[in-house]
C-alpha cells in the first residue's frame, strides 16, 4: 500500500502519454494531456495525504488535530484552474489549424505553409 | 475502512484515465474525461482534499469536456461545408 | 518517421520512465506518513495570521507570489484564446436559432441557475473559512451562467451574459492582484506581504490580505472563463467561413 498510489499515478502519466503518442486528431490529443496532467494531482495529493488525519480546514476542529499536508493541495488547486486554461488556449489553436490547414490529424500536417 | 476507500478510489481513476487516453473518437472521449472528473474529484475527497475536489469536480467534469465538444462541434461544422459547398444546412 | 517507428521509440522511452518511476516511487516517503514538516509549518503559519482554511492562507499569503505568477498564466491563457479566436476577416457571424427545449429541462435550467450563482458566491465569500475559495467558486459562477444554455438557448445566454463588463472585470481583477502587493510594500514589509488587520479566527473578516486577494481571484476565475466560454460558444454557433453556408 506504501507506493501504490505513486506507481498508480505513474501509470496515468504513461497512459495519457501513450495517448497523445498515438493519437490521430488533435481533440483527442488535448484530451489525453488532461489526463496526463491529472497524473500530478494524484502524486501531489498522495504525497501530501497522512493517515487518520482531516482536512487543512480548522474551522471546526481543535488547532492541534493532525491534518494532511495543506501545501500541495494549493499546489493542485491552482494547476487544475491553470490547466484548464492552458487547454483551452490548446483548442484555440487547434481551431486555427483547422481553418488555416484543413485538417486535424497530426499526420497530414507535413511541414511549415505560410 | 478509509485504506480500502483510498484503494478503491485509486483504481477507479486508474481504469478510467486509459479508457479515456485510448478513446479515439473526442465526443466520446469527452464523456469520459467529465466521468474521469468525477473520480478524481472522489479520490481527493477520501485523500482529504475538499478544496481540491470541489475544483476539479467544476473544471474537469464541467470545463474542460465542454470545451471540447464546442471544438468538435466547430471543426465538423467545417467539415460538413468541405465536403457539401452547396447543401444548406 | 513511420508509425511503427514512432509506437517502437515511445515504448523504449516509456520504459525508460516507468522504471525511474518505480525507483523514484520507493524512495519517496510511504503512502500515509507521519512526517510533513512543510505542512506542519505551513499550518502553524496560517494559524498564526487567524486563517482557518490553511489553503487559502497557502495560496493567497504565504505563497501570494506564486499564485500571482498563476493568475498572470490565467490570464495570458484567456488573452491568448480570445486573440486566436477573434472573427477573422474571411468570417462571418450568422444569426443564432431559437432553439426548442423540454419543458422539465427548462424548468431544471431556471432553477439551478440562481442556486448555483449563489453556491458560487458563498464558496468565494467564505473561501478563508470553509471549503472553497476565489478558484472553485469563479468556475462554479461561471458554471452558473451556461445553465441558461441549457435551460433555454443561446439567445438568451447572450442576453444574460454582459459580456463587455466581464472582459473588463477580468483585466482589472488581474491588475487589482498585482496593486494588492503594493499595500505590504507602503508599509514597510515587502510585496504581497499580508499586513492587514487580521481580525477575529474564524470570522469572515479575519485572516487580512487573504480575503481580499481571495476575492479578486473569484472575480478574475469567474470573468475570465466566462470570456473563454463565450469565445468557445461563438466558434460553435454563430461564427461561420464565407464559403460555408449561412
Amino acid at each position: 500500500m506504501s507506493v501504490f498510489p505513486y506507481l498508480v499515478a505513474g501509470w496515468i502519466l504513461l497512459a495519457g502519454l501513450y495517448g497523445l503518442v498515438t493519437s490521430r486528431n488533435l481533440v483527442q490529443a488535448v484530451g489525453c494531456l488532461a489526463v496526463a496532467q491529472s497524473s500530478t494531482y494524484v502524486l501531489l495529493l498522495a504525497v501530501g495525504y497522512r493517515s487518520g488525519a482531516t482536512a487543512p480546514v480548522f474551522s471546526d476542529l481543535p488547532t492541534d488535530a493532525p491534518v494532511v499536508d495543506p501545501v500541495v493541495q494549493a499546489l493542485v488547486l491552482t494547476d487544475i484552474v491553470v490547466g484548464a486554461t492552458v487547454t483551452a488556449l490548446l483548442l484555440s489553436l487547434v481551431i486555427q489549424l483547422r481553418k488555416r490547414h484543413g485538417t486535424v490529424d497530426p499526420e497530414e500536417l507535413t511541414g511549415l505553409r505560410g | 475502512m478509509t485504506n480500502a476507500l483510498t484503494v478503491i478510489a485509486l483504481l477507479l481513476t486508474a481504469v478510467t484515465a486509459t479508457t479515456a487516453a485510448l478513446t479515439r473518437e473526442p465526443v466520446r472521449q469527452a464523456v469520459v474525461l467529465a466521468f474521469l472528473g468525477l473520480c478524481l474529484a472522489l479520490l481527493f475527497t477520501v485523500l482529504q482534499a475538499p478544496d481540491v475536489a470541489l475544483s476539479q469536480l467544476g473544471v474537469g467534469s464541467a470545463i474542460t469536456p465542454l470545451l471540447i465538444l464546442l471544438t468538435v462541434r466547430r471543426v465538423r461544422r467545417q467539415e460538413q461545408a468541405d465536403e457539401h459547398p452547396d447543401r444548406t444546412e | 518517421m513511420s508509425r511503427t517507428a514512432r509506437l517502437r521509440l515511445f515504448l523504449a522511452a516509456a520504459a525508460v520512465l516507468a522504471a525511474a518511476l518505480i525507483t523514484a516511487a520507493t524512495e519517496l516517503p510511504g503512502f500515509g506518513g507521519h512526517h510533513h514538516p512543510y505542512g506542519e509549518r505551513a499550518v502553524a503559519a496560517g494559524l498564526a495570521r487567524q486563517t482557518a482554511n490553511i489553503i487559502s492562507s497557502v495560496n493567497f499569503d504565504q505563497r501570494a507570489f506564486d499564485t500571482l505568477g498563476e493568475e498572470s498564466i490565467l490570464f495570458g491563457s484567456v488573452l491568448g484564446a480570445a486573440i486566436l479566436l477573434r472573427l477573422a476577416r474571411d468570417e462571418g457571424k450568422r444569426r443564432a436559432a431559437a432553439e426548442p427545449v423540454l419543458p422539465t429541462t427548462r424548468l431544471f435550467g431556471a432553477t439551478l441557475l440562481p442556486v448555483t450563482l449563489l453556491v458560487g458566491g458563498y464558496l468565494v465569500a467564505h473561501g478563508q473559512l470553509s471549503p472553497g475559495g476565489g478558484f472553485q467558486g469563479g468556475v462554479a459562477l461561471a458554471t452558473a451562467l451556461h445553465l441558461a444554455y441549457v435551460a433555454a438557448d443561446y439567445r438568451v445566454l447572450k442576453r444574460i451574459r454582459p459580456l463587455a463588463a466581464l472582459d473588463v472585470a477580468d483585466a482589472l481583477a488581474a491588475g487589482t492582484y498585482a496593486a494588492l502587493g503594493l499595500i505590504g510594500l507602503a508599509q514597510g514589509a515587502g510585496y504581497l506581504a499580508n499586513t492587514l488587520p487580521l481580525g477575529t479566527f474564524n470570522q469572515m473578516s479575519s485572516s487580512g490580505l487573504v480575503a481580499v486577494i481571495n476575492a479578486a481571484v473569484g472575480v478574475e476565475v469567474a470573468s475570465g472563463v466566462v470570456v473563454l466560454l463565450a469565445h468557445f460558444l461563438d466558434q460553435a454557433v454563430e461564427i461561420v467561413h464565407n464559403g460555408e453556408n449561412r
